[in-house]
Formats: C-alpha cells, structure tokens, sequence
C-alpha cells in the first residue's frame, strides 16, 4: 500500500483535508499518516473514498466526521464528536473518546477501545459503535436505528426516547433512560452481536454476557396520560 | 295597567382578559388534556413595521425617478470567509421549511419560484430533495438539531449552509412533527418509524456553546473546503449577544427570526409567550455587528412576519442586508385560499385562520402528505404565482427607495424612517413622527 506523511506541526489541516479531499482515483488503497496531530479539531473530516488514515496520537473535535467509506484509526484519544455523522468506512479509536462519540451516524463502525463520554450515539441513524469501555451517562439518547454495543458499563438514563436502536450491555447500566427497557436476545439480535464483536476485535467476548435494551415504544405517539414521562 | 318603568338593562360585558378566545382555549385544555398544538407564527397584535413610516424626498432630500433611474436590489451573502459568495438579484429569500412539513409539490413550487427571480430557497428538518435541489438554483442547507436527513453528500450540493440554532416562532425549542405527517418517503428520509410523532431535538447533538459552535462551523467549512457561506440562523430573544457570538464563532451570514416568523407545529403558548417581535430585535443585531466592525461584512438577513415590499425596505433601512419570508410564500402557493371556504370550514376554522398545519389535512395540498390532496398544488403555477409576489416585493421596495433618493435599496438608513408610535419608536431607535424623540436615547 503506498503511504503518505503529513506532519501537522508544520502542514496547516487545511491543506491536509483538502489531499484528503482529492478525487477517490487519486486516493483509493492509500494509507495517509498524519504525525502530531496534537489534539487539532477536524482532522480527517468529510472524507469520501477508500483510503487508509491513520491520525498518530490525539485528536480534538469532529476526528473522521461524516466519514464515507475511508477506513481512519486515531492511535491516542478523541475529542467530541468523533465519527460524528458518518455515513459509513470505520473509525477506530484506540484509546479513549470524548462526549456526543458517533452522534447521528448513519453507517459504518466505529470502533473505541477504551471509554466514552457523555452521550455517545446521541441521535444514532443506522451506524454501529463498539465501546471497549464504558459510556457516560445519556448514551444513545433518541437513539434511532443502528447499533450500540458496550463491552463496560452504562451511566445514568440510557436509550431516553429511544426510537429503532439496539443497545447491547456487558455490565452494570446505572439508570434507564424514558421509555427505554430490557428486551429479550433473539436470534437475530444475538448474530448482530456477535458479528459487531468479531470485526472490533472482541471475538473471544461472549454474546451471553451482554443485556439487550431497545424502545418500549409508550412514548411514540404522544398521550397526555405520558406526560410526566417527558 | 302598571305604569311601573323597566329597569334598564346593561348590555352583556365581556371580559378583555376572559375574552372568547381565552374562554374557548380554557374549555379545550379542559376537555383534551393537552396544549394546543398548531403552524403560523405569533398572532397576536404587535409593534410591527406597520408602526413605521418613510420620510420621502422634498426640499432637503433629492428624489429618483420612479421608471427611469436605476435602483439596485442585489445582495450577495457570504463575503466574509466563503470562497463562493451567494448572488441574489433581489433580498428577498425563502426561509427554511422542511420537506415532511410541507409537501413535494410545495418544495418544488418554492425552488420554482425563487429561480424565477434570482432569490434563494433553504430546506427544513428532513433534509434535502431531489425535486428541491433540482429546481432551485440557489439553495440554503439548514443544519439543523435533529440532523435529520443529514447527508454529506447534499452539503457538498449546497450553495449555502445555515447551522439552525432556534426559529422566532420556538427559540429555545425542538422540531415537532406528528404522526400523520410521517409519511413513508418522510420516514425514510428521517430514518424513523411510519407514524410516530418525531420530536426534534433542541440542541444540537454534539455541540454545547459559542466556543463548540466555532469548531463546529470550522468543520463545515474544512468539508466544504471553504466554499460555502455559513449562515447561522437564531430566533430573536437577545439578539445583541446572540448576533456577537455568531459572529465571533465565524458565522458569514446570521439570520434573526422574530416571534412573527412561522413555524410547521408547536405549542400555541410557545408561539404567543417566548421570543421578541421582528422590529424589536433588529437594531440590537445591528448594533452587535456595527460594535465589531461586522455591519455589511456578516450579512444580517431579517425574517418574521414579512409581507410587502414596505416591509422589505423598512427591514433593509433599519440594518438588514435581505429579508426572509415563509409565511408569506405558502400563501403565494395558494394557502389559506379563500376558494377553499367550505373546505376550511369542514375543519372547523375559516379561509386566512388555518394553522392546523401538523395534521397534514391541508386542502390547498401544500402542508400534507396526503398523496390526493399534494396532487391539488400544481408546482408549476404556484411557483409562477410565487415569483410574481416577489417581484412584486421587489418592486414595491424600489419605490420606496426612490422616493427616499436612493440608487439601491442598501443606501436606505434609519434617518429615512419615523414611528407612529412610542414602543416603535423605542424598538426601531427612530423619531416618533413630527418629533425628534426617540425613547430610550438621551439627547445631548
């Protein structure tokens, strides 16, 4: 694969994301570095071809937002809203990502191998996150469609308002969130589980130990008896 | 035979605070249990800019000639950072409106429309279509809380991008539409279940602050590569600050709804109590720029409760650099229709009242999802019907500023105008008429 440095300390982001912008054929099976990337917001954002990116060390907001198709790794920690949007490739955080992680992504995976903060799927539209860790309170909030899998624990009022997501939990989930509850394992949840922790590199993790939760769907069509739900 | 007099009778006093309306909103909450949910904006009476009035040229002013000198409307938005600055021929732009809340046919009629004389049109929650696109020539991406629809692709598409903090009907509030409104093609294009009542959120999901907005707006432009104007667009409840902190944060345009400007379905007590009108917020976004240094370098475009071409040039003389209608242009498709009485009536209100716009039951085919009652709008004659109102607009502004004097409608000032009343007065910092007071200004 042919790779490509960039050194953010001396190259403005500007002229990195505008590479990164270049039409697929230029792009397509490149693997682009990007060195000292030092906590910069908006590395790797709005990237539309398949190309290889790895962000060495940290990155601050929006790391990979409204990626499609580009497969990017972030070797340190994320800031806010990481993979924010994305339409689909993988983003995969190898250390820990900030608050609103894979807000409103509509596809693809995101990976994260240690926690999450605040809100992580927040407004999830079809995409897949895998947490190694645990996420912060009001993950998964209107949550949806797609999938969120938690290998740790859950904080305070997960999947509140919850519409069409799947949340899977292997530990303690501090507080459900409205209309948020426990559904039972059936086959077809158990086969996404399972697939989810075989491409996050969780394989040996067993699908047994995690709880599924999903949408009561009392609070779908608005009822005065409901009132005090919201 | 009595010839004992009668006593006279006082006729029947209604209350001014338990008027019948009050009455008839208490006897509806009491019986249905829920606040009362409807489109429009604010309706009741307000300082507007009907309380203003241009001073024309006499002795002291030197006026135009109405059919032979030439008086500019052209504005481009977007010259402070974008590399692709937005042209329009005349001020008057469409203001966002979503597909789900209005139908295909009306979308497609408001992009025809606005083509037609060279103005913009913006979508709404639920993204953008492909009939929109293709028939407006320069459209407006709203960026909003629920990101419904939200696709990167239609933001590479876009000759403009509004990041949608609030809306002057809801500042403050989320997006609402009912169950009867969420269509199949809305249901997929928002990725929700057919049927539900989709809630919107308030606030945008990964984001909180002025200081996460500069970041947020510094990550459309690097996608966009730094083509498209940024609009970030508030409704009006302190828009001093607000207006400074957009700027601040790297807005090109801001866009200020008053309390006037519409709304596709909220809480009629959402409507009526939170927000400031139009002519109260504007001078305060004027000062927010003029203190920075901003005033004509960020645009300010003004909406809420636009409806004339006198409205246009009063918006434009207090500090606007474009105006905004949607309200406005839904009744240039044919909404509110009086042709459509007995209709209107078998829904229990009247031609020029209805506002039941989130049940999708619109006769005049513009606020539905109703495939019968869309196929009533012909997008190709409203959309004509539609540009002549704004040229019409247009036109009406032109007179008025030539008969201040002016080359272009941008050379209108607040010396041109006068009140007729003290809150307008106090609002719009202008002179009440035949005075030189303005409330609230020391003379020195």
């Amino acid at each position: 694969m042919e790779s490509l440095k960039f050194d953010l300390a001396a190259t403005p982001l500007r002229e990195v994301n505008q590479y990164l912008h270049s039409p697929a054929s230029e792009l397509n099976g490149k693997h682009v570095v990007i060195h000292n990337p030092n906590g910069a917001h908006n590395i790797a954002v709005g990237l539309k071809s398949d190309v290889q990116v790895t962000i060495d060390g940290h990155a601050g907001y929006y790391a990979a937002g409204m990626n499609q198709l580009a497969n990017v790794v972030v070797t340190g920690s994320a800031g806010t809203g990481v993979a924010e949007n994305m339409m689909s490739g993988v983003v995969h955080v190898k250390g820990f990502a900030s608050n609103a992680a894979g807000a409103t992504a509509q596809g693809g995976l995101l990976i994260i191998d240690g926690d999450a903060g605040l809100r992580c799927g927040i407004s999830l539209k079809g995409a897949d996150i895998v947490v190694g860790g645990s996420v912060g309170s009001f993950s998964a909030f209107m949550a949806q469609a797609g999938n969120l899998v938690v290998l740790g624990d859950a904080g305070e009022a997960l999947g509140d308002s919850l519409y069409e997501a799947r949340l899977f939990v292997r530990g303690e989930v501090k507080s459900l969130g409205a209309d948020c509850e426990e559904k039972p394992m059936d086959d077809e949840a158990r086969q996404i589980l399972v697939d989810l922790l075989a491409k996050s590199g969780h394989a040996d993790v067993s699908p047994d130990s995690f709880k599924l939760f999903g949408s009561a769907r009392t609070l779908y069509n608005f009822h005065v008896d409901n009132a005090g739900a919201y | 035979m009595s010839d004992t007099p009668k006593t006279p009778q006082t006729q029947p006093r209604f209350s001014a605070t338990f008027d019948p309306y009050t009455l008839s909103e208490i006897r509806r909450a009491a019986a249905t249990g829920i606040y009362d949910i409807r489109g429009a904006g604010a309706k009741r009476k307000l300082p507007h800019f009907d309380d203003l009035l241009f001073l024309g040229a006499s002795v002291s002013r030197y006026p135009l000639e109405g059919y032979r000198e030439k008086c500019g409307t052209d504005v481009v938005l977007g010259t402070r950072f974008a590399k692709k600055p937005i042209h329009l021929k005349t001020p008057v732009t469409i203001a966002g409106m979503s597909f789900g809340a209005l139908s295909g046919p009306a979308k497609e009629a408001l992009g025809r429309g606005a083509s037609a004389v060279g103005t913009s049109t913006t979508t709404g929650d639920g993204g953008m279509t492909p009939e929109e696109r293709g028939q407006s020539s320069i459209l407006v991406y709203q960026y909003l809380p629920s990101r419904y629809g939200m696709n990167p692709d239609d933001l590479r598409k876009a000759d403009a991008i509004e990041v949608v903090i609030g809306q002057g009907a809801k500042p403050g509030g989320g997006g609402m539409l009912l169950g009867q409104k969420i269509s199949d093609r809305v249901a997929k294009m928002r990725c929700l279940p057919k049927g539900v009542d989709q809630r919107s959120a308030c606030r945008h999901p990964d984001w909180t602050g002025p200081d996460d907005l500069e970041i947020k707006i510094a990550e459309l432009r690097e996608i966009t590569d730094w083509e498209k104007p940024i609009y970030v667009k508030v409704g009006a409840t302190r828009p001093y600050f607000d207006v400074t902190l957009a700027v601040k944060a790297g807005a090109d345009v801001v866009v200020l709804d008053g309390m006037q400007g519409g709304t596709a379905a909220t809480q009629e007590v959402f409507i009526e109590h939170v927000g400031i009108p139009t002519l109260a917020a504007i001078r305060p976004a004027v000062q927010a720029l003029q203190d920075m240094g901003m005033h004509r370098k960020v645009q300010l475009i003004v909406s809420g409760g636009i409806r004339n071409g006198a409205d246009v040039a009063k918006a434009l003389a207090l500090g606007a650099d474009a105006v905004a209608i949607g309200t406005a242009a839904l009744v240039a498709l044919g909404d509110n229709d009086p042709r459509l009485e007995s209709e209107y009536q078998a829904l229990g209100t009247t031609a020029g009242a209805y506002d039941d716009w989130h049940e999708g039951k619109d006769p005049a085919g513009i606020t539905t999802q109703d495939p019968e009652l869309m196929k009533r709008l012909d997008p190709v004659k409203a959309g004509r019907r539609l540009a002549n109102y704004l040229a019409v607009m247009t036109m009406e502004a032109q007179v008025i500023a030539r008969a201040c004097g002016k080359s272009h409608l941008h050379n209108l000032e607040p010396e041109d105008l006068v009140a007729l009343t003290v809150e307008s007065a106090a609002m719009a910092k202008v002179p009440l008429a035949g005075t030189s007071w303005i409330p609230g200004q020391v003379q020195y």
